[in-house]
């Protein structure tokens, strides 16, 4: 039951990405009939919201109650954006949609813009990825000359125009209201909410932003039906998901299974750990989502309840796994430098508290750390989390509380001893 | 868009409210305080600094106040523990990296981040690494910078880009590493850019003038007007030991909301110049002696006495429209108790032919508040940012509204909104003006009506008359570059011929703090109190020139740089057998005229009344000790009429002139109206190189030009010749070389810079600056020749 | 009548940047609305940084602003805030080393330690003869493939010290 859906053309082609062959798997089928036959946008809308489809970028929001929240008739210019930036660490599903199958984005996309009313689209892709950029420009080219993007597609009086966007390095770029501000030739600083930006969105006209993967999954539930779809995964957690996974294991990569999926299964996909170490824990659902020890994981499934009910998130599913070598306080710090490094600025909790609480956690790792540090972490992440203009805040204090909540005995044998308790001992300058 | 109101509680108080209101707009109108940093009423909003967090029943998070709208039946509570805990994170975040140097901060006291901190800080800090510190940067004269105390609300970005028009300030670099500033070393320029140091809650940016110079609460505030443009600014002077230290706006709306311009606000340096004159002196046998009140005063009324006594036409009475309205009214009783109608405070201007067809008391005809609801507005010689900064954030907001605005003007204007310019010299903008008089079907007779029939009606002509035509609100403005025109009542019959084709209101854009005051005080030759005509004009301040009398009494005017031609005055002077001059300074060109020196009080030192330019009357008091012994204008006016016998001199304080003023005056408001529909043959030369002697915007009263730190602003400018690339190349000039320029027989040399806003045609040489002293009037055909 | 456009504007748009620069531009606005050209911004501090050998001054960031029809303070809050804009000089191969989680559990420590012991310079620092620059980066989405790092464009994944020579040596 697997590739069904992003990776459809993956394992069928010999160039997955070219428009001849993602053609001959089906591709642009669905975009054909809908021009051709005139289907009610609210029809292609309904079929979202019944394919139980939630957002691929991480919030886990339905994608079809976000379409239907547009008013198609309003007048205007409205929006199509895609969320390409793929930032959060462990994650790198999209940069393969980009690769593989570019064509399903594009067509995705042109059906977004049906369903809405939109006639303009920008796919934003982080600045590094330049060689799926390029890709992603040479299928433009191909959809252009073959009449799916351009004006008056298939003759159905319905224009759609796609440009791709690149980003410059910042990972809050990421974040839909960031991303918006970052075409609209800005720093990438969060916009507050609401207004929503299917209300005041790009340009200040109502957009709807997605991630890759879910603009992707658009034309497959369309051609195969919400009902079905819905059916490839689990209660409240529709379809099936690109999984990047990453860490020490034997085969990493990125696998398209359905949701519900259990962890154990992914993990026998990714040939188990490697170097004969033992599993210790796993991020599941990429950096920002709370670690969750491995034998725990073991009896998880994948889907967003199981993984929120475990006290985490599933997140972007990008899942980092991590052998017994690995100190968590190590980790953390790294973790926490990275908040700490693409925090905006903009607002006070995580400008200052990003800061605040990486360079506690990095005196901890540095054998500097004092008995107080661990209540003043779990402190400072009350008074980040829930009080930011966007979820970076959150997502730098849900690690820290993690790795508290699991791996506590690590910080303290760090402040009590100076050095580290797994591996080879001390890892960064302690002394 | 409803009107209903929605009904909300906050800390158990109902409140109602539009629906869509933001909330700390809802809880600030009812006088409950939440704190915040970022959010400002004047500002947009930014919601980052994450201060006035506050607790909404069935919300899990604290929400922003400044940024949560409002909706029906909402259950704030500003004070519960959720709300408390919350506002109290924020303040242990800002605190961490703000230093501890309330102790020598100038913002100590007035600090809203103190202020915040004793109710919400906690004392000990938690956070024990190294506090972030940001190197320092010098951004101009005005305002001194600490950036490593900034907050980061980005009050300072948003007032530039949103009031001052201008992105100066920004933030660059990401997270923590973000810093407010200019990026590169750059003096920040805005005329307006004061007002960041009033907007900045705690003391990243304060006033450089006074800093170090007092602590907050060892200052007395007092309210006072501003004494530049005919905006009349409220504001409020802070005064220590007698000192004025510094000036803030006091909150007016309907005047200059809460802004102030550079000008008022850092103009009061001044009052402690060097040059202040702080004791009477008269000339003996061409020596200055100080002298007492009396000796002087004596002195002065025997000279005017032996030099105009018999002859009242032989007094000539030129006086600063920055004067109080009861020190002009007094000038003016004076002189006509003298039996001379000769005084004129139209000190630039040189164009009179309107006389007596002239408007009775010109002015702003439509609000000051009203300008920014214009649609559509015509601006005729006015270089408004420098002239008026207040009035034109008004035209701005009215422009970033969608109001059409067009200039005619001898000079490209660096404007801070969208809008049309016609730049020529100054001949030709007669005929600029005269074509949107075509395309306006605008009616007028004799030589005017064959002036505009020659016109050529361009298409931008055509626009502007038709945008003036269609717009609801549309107003046509003669500026200060307007009045001292050499045609200016051209320009003025045009402009109201014009505005009453387009059913436009004709409004002036004065120049003074009490130019509107001057005219209601009588304080011209052919109107009296009121605008009342006078059956036998009296000499304009033109003719009080080039008909020299035998007696000046100056007040407040040093003839180097408040005439519009100051070698015509000065030859007057020197040919005077008695000049008296009422002056707070003494200068170089009053000393080698002048016989008598009586010093007056100057800004804040005086009581008195500003009438601005719509015509609203705004009374103050003295609030510092004159200097020495200098005195207020008006009892020195009042001592001499009592000395020279005439009646009416015995007021007992400013208030009894002013409700004697009052008395003449009742109601009167603005009046524009414009008696002729036709005007005298054409002044301007239309041959060689027209000058354009604009005043530049620190040279324009005596205070200014002698206030220190603005007098190191880049709009300090000195002496030059601009002139357009192309004329440079034609008279073969290469740029900042040094070149002689002529001016009615009269010549100097001056450094030429190579301006793209100077057209063709003209040379653009401002006047009031040192240098230009011996050259013309501020309009006039020049020579130029390499040195 | 004559009306003046801005004669403030002292250069025309040709003149600051080459044909080829401004058609490479040129492409980026015309994907935006007319009246939101500073959309190019991004795009446009990439292209001057390419082509000034990877990194920008304060004149090329004042020329996109003129270009752009923005203020010059705007454009340097766009260049400072996104990490991919340099504002010192670096390498002709600039090595962006990934040591984010992914990475670093896979031991990117030791492809850092090789490079900087190889190269002989240290994060944010240039080679003597200016071949090389290094720089230490967040997650750049390839972690399957960890370590791995970013020369200039191209992403090179499963790093060991010795494929670090490999790719280096063959670099021009
Ligand atoms: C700090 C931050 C970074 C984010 N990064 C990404 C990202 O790289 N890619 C992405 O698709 N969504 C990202 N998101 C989520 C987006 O804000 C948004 O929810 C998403 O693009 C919506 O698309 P979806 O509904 O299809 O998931 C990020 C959110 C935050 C707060
Ligand atoms: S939470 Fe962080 S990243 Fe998000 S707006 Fe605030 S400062 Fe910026
Ligand atoms: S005042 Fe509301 S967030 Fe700053």
């Amino acid at each position: 039951m697997a590739n069904e859906v992003c990776f459809r053309t993956l394992e069928y082609l010999k160039q997955p990405w070219e428009l001849d062959e993602y053609k001959s798997r089906g591709g642009y089928e669905v975009l054909n009939h809908i021009l051709k036959n005139k289907i009610e946008p609210s029809e292609v809308v309904e079929t979202m919201k019944t394919s139980g489809l939630r957002g691929r970028g991480g919030a886990g929001f339905p994608t079809g109650l976000k379409w239907s929240f547009i008013s198609r008739n309003a007048p205007g210019q409205k929006y199509v954006v895609c969320n390409s930036d793929e930032g959060e660490p462990g994650t790198f599903k999209d940069r393969d949609i980009l690769r593989y199958n570019p064509h399903q984005l594009i067509e995705g996309m042109v059906i977004a813009g049906y369903a809405i009313g939109a006639t303009v689209g920008y796919n934003y892709i982080r600045g590094e990825f330049w060689e799926e950029y390029e890709r992603f420009e040479a299928a433009l080219e191909q959809a252009r000359a073959a009449g799916f993007l351009g004006d008056n597609l298939l003759g159905s009086g319905f224009d759609f125009q796609l440009h791709s966007h690149l980003g410059g390095g910042a990972y809050v770029c990421g974040e839909e209201t960031a991303l918006l501000e970052s075409i609209e030739g800005k720093k990438g600083q969060p916009r507050f909410k609401p207004p929503f930006p299917a209300h005041f969105g790009l340009y200040g006209r109502p957009t709807i932003i997605n991630n890759t993967e879910s603009l992707s999954s658009v034309p497959v539930i369309l051609k195969e039906g919400g009902e079905w779809f819905k059916e490839l995964g689990v209660e409240n957690s529709g379809g099936s998901k690109l999984f990047s996974i990453s860490g020490n294991i034997k085969n990493p990569g990125v696998f398209e299974v359905p949701l519900g999926t259990p962890f154990s299964e992914l993990f026998k996909l990714v040939g188990g750990m490697k170097d004969g170490h033992k599993l210790k824990a796993v991020v599941p659902g990429g950096c920002s989502s709370p670690v969750i020890p491995g034998e725990q994981m073991m009896d998880l499934t994948m889907d967003y309840d199981a993984i929120q009910n475990a006290g985490s998130m599933l997140g972007s599913g990008a899942i980092v796994i991590i052998d017994d070598q690995q100190c968590m306080v190590k980790l953390l710090d790294r973790m926490s430098y990275f908040y700490h490094e693409e925090s905006c600025g903009q607002c006070t909790p995580c400008r200052e508290g990003t800061g605040w609480l990486w360079r506690v956690v990095n005196r901890i790792e540095n054998g500097k750390g004092r008995q107080e540090d661990l209540d003043l972490l779990e402190s400072v992440c009350g008074k980040i989390a829930g009080r930011t203009v966007c979820a970076l805040g959150d997502a730098a204090a849900m690690p820290v509380r993690g790795m508290l909540k699991h791996f506590q005995e690590e910080f303290q044998y760090h402040i009590d001893h100076k050095k580290c308790m797994v591996g080879a001992g001390p890892t960064k300058g302690l002394g | 868009m409803t009107d209903e109101l929605v009904t909300i509680e906050v800390d158990g108080r109902e409140l109602q409210a539009k629906p869509g209101t933001m909330l700390i707009d809802v809880t600030d109108a009812a006088g409950i305080n939440i704190p915040r940093f970022c959010y400002h009423k004047k500002l947009s909003v930014s919601a980052n600094c994450r201060m006035c967090l506050v607790e909404v029943a069935k919300v899990p998070k604290p929400l922003p106040a400044c940024c949560t709208p409002v909706n029906d039946g909402m259950k704030v509570s500003t004070r519960s523990p959720l709300a408390l805990a919350a506002q109290k994170g924020t303040m242990e975040f800002l605190l961490i990296n703000h230093p501890l140097d309330c102790p020598i901060c100038d913002q100590g006291g007035e600090c809203e981040l103190q202020d915040v901190a004793v109710g919400y800080g906690s004392d000990i800090s938690r956070f024990s690494e190294g506090k972030r510190v940001v190197p320092q940067r010098d951004i101009g004269p005005l305002i001194a910078t600490d950036f490593t105390r900034c907050i980061h609300c980005t009050r300072c970005i948003r007032f530039g880009a949103e009031i001052a028009g201008v992105r100066e300030l920004g933030a660059t670099g990401r997270g923590e590493h973000m810093t407010i500033g200019t990026f590169i070393e750059k003096s920040v320029d805005s005329e307006m850019s004061g007002n960041v140091i009033d907007l900045c809650p705690v003391g990243s940016l304060t006033a450089k003038p006074s800093r170090y110079q007092a602590r907050a609460w060892e200052l007395t505030q007092y309210s006072g007007i501003s004494a530049h443009d005919s905006v009349g600014s409220n504001i409020h002077i802070h005064t220590r030991n007698n000192r004025v230290v510094r000036i803030h706006p006091k909150e007016n709306e309907s005047i200059n909301e809460i802004w102030l311009s550079d000008r008022d606000r850092f103009s009061y340096e001044g009052l402690n110049s060097e040059d202040r004159l702080t004791q009477p002196m008269i000339r003996k046998n061409g020596e200055w002696l100080k002298v007492g009140w009396q000796e002087a005063l004596e002195f002065a009324v025997k000279g005017l006495q032996s030099a105009a006594g018999s002859d009242g036409d032989q007094l000539a009475t030129l006086v600063s429209a920055n004067s109080t309205l009861e020190e002009l009214y007094l000038a003016q009783k004076l002189t006509r108790g003298m039996e001379s109608n000769n005084i004129d405070h139209r000190l630039r201007q040189s164009d009179f032919r309107l006389d007596g067809n002239d408007s009775p008391i010109p002015g702003l005809s439509i609000t000051i508040s009203g300008v920014e609801s214009l649609d559509a507005a015509l601006l005729i010689g006015s270089n408004i940012r420098k002239e008026q900064p207040i009035i034109a954030h008004r035209l701005r907001k009215a422009a970033n509204n969608g109001a059409n605005i067009s200039l005619i003007n001898p000079l490209w204007i660096d404007l801070h909104f969208v809008a049309d310019q016609f730049v020529s010299t100054p001949a030709m903008m007669v005929n600029n003006l005269a074509s949107i008089a075509k395309a306006a079907a605008a009616k007028l007779t004799g030589n005017l009506a064959k002036i505009v029939k020659a016109a050529e009606v361009s298409n931008e002509a055509k626009a502007v008359a038709e945008q003036l035509k269609s717009a609801e609100s549309g107003a046509i403005l003669l500026g200060s570059q307007a009045s001292a025109h050499p045609d200016y009542s051209v320009l003025v019959v045009l402009a109201s011929a014009i505005a009453e084709a387009t059913d436009s209101s004709l409004s002036y854009l004065p120049a003074y703090s009490n130019s509107v005051g001057a005219a209601l005080a009588g304080a011209t030759p052919h109107r009296g109190v009121a605008g009342v005509p006078i059956e036998k004009s009296g000499a304009n301040a033109e003719l009080m020139q080039s008909m020299p009398r035998r007696a000046y009494l100056l007040m407040g005017a040093e003839s180097d740089f408040d005439f519009w031609n100051p070698s015509l005055i000065n030859a007057a002077l020197d040919q005077a057998e008695c000049v008296i001059s009422l002056t707070a300074y003494r200068s170089d060109s009053l000393e080698s005229r002048a016989d008598v020196m009586l010093p007056i009080a100057g800004f804040a030192e005086t009581s008195g009344t500003f009438v601005n330019a719509e015509g609203t009357w705004q009374s103050f008091n003295g609030v510092v000790k004159p200097q020495g012994e200098s005195r207020p204008a008006w009892k020195v006016l009042r001592v001499l009429g009592n000395l020279l016998g005439i009646d009416g001199f015995d007021q007992n304080s400013s208030n009894d002139v002013l409700e004697e003023i009052k008395s003449l005056t009742a109601d009167l408001t603005i009046d524009n109206s414009v008696s002729t529909k036709t005007a005298g043959e054409m002044n301007s030369s239309t041959k060689g190189l027209c000058r354009i002697g604009d005043v530049p915007i620190y040279a324009s009263d005596a205070l200014v030009r002698r206030a220190g730190s603005l007098q190191k602003t880049n709009d300090a400018v000195t002496a030059s010749i601009r002139l357009s690339a192309n004329q440079a190349q034609k008279g073969g000039f290469e740029d900042h070389q040094d070149i002689i320029v002529i001016q009615d027989n009269n010549r100097t040399q001056l450094p030429l810079i190579i301006d793209p806003r100077v057209p063709d045609g003209a040379v653009w040489i401002s006047s009031a600056l040192p240098g230009t002293e011996m050259l013309g009037g501020q309009y006039g055909e020049v020579i130029l020749e390499k040195a | 009548m004559n009306k003046f456009m801005n004669p403030l504007q002292t250069r025309n748009k040709e003149e600051i940047f080459s044909a080829e620069i401004r058609e490479d531009i040129d492409r980026w606005i015309a994907k935006y609305p007319p009246e939101w050209k500073q959309s190019a911004v991004m795009a446009a501090l990439r292209i001057m940084q390419d082509d000034n050998g990877g990194w920008l001054t304060t004149e090329l960031m004042d020329d996109v602003a003129e270009y752009l029809d923005m203020s010059p303070i705007h454009v340097y809050e766009v260049a400072t805030f996104y990490s991919m804009y340099e504002l010192k000089p670096v390498g002709k191969h600039k090595i962006c080393v990934c040591t984010n989680i992914a990475c670093m559990i896979n031991d990117s420590d030791a492809i850092v330690k090789h490079l900087k012991e190889k190269l002989g310079i240290g994060f944010g620092e240039v080679t003597e003869d200016g071949r090389f620059s290094l720089k230490e980066v967040e997650c750049l989405g390839a972690c399957g493939g960890a370590p791995m790092f970013q020369i200039g464009r191209k992403y090179y994944e499963n790093l060991t010290p010795k494929v670090v020579d490999s790719i280096l040596d063959g670099l021009e």
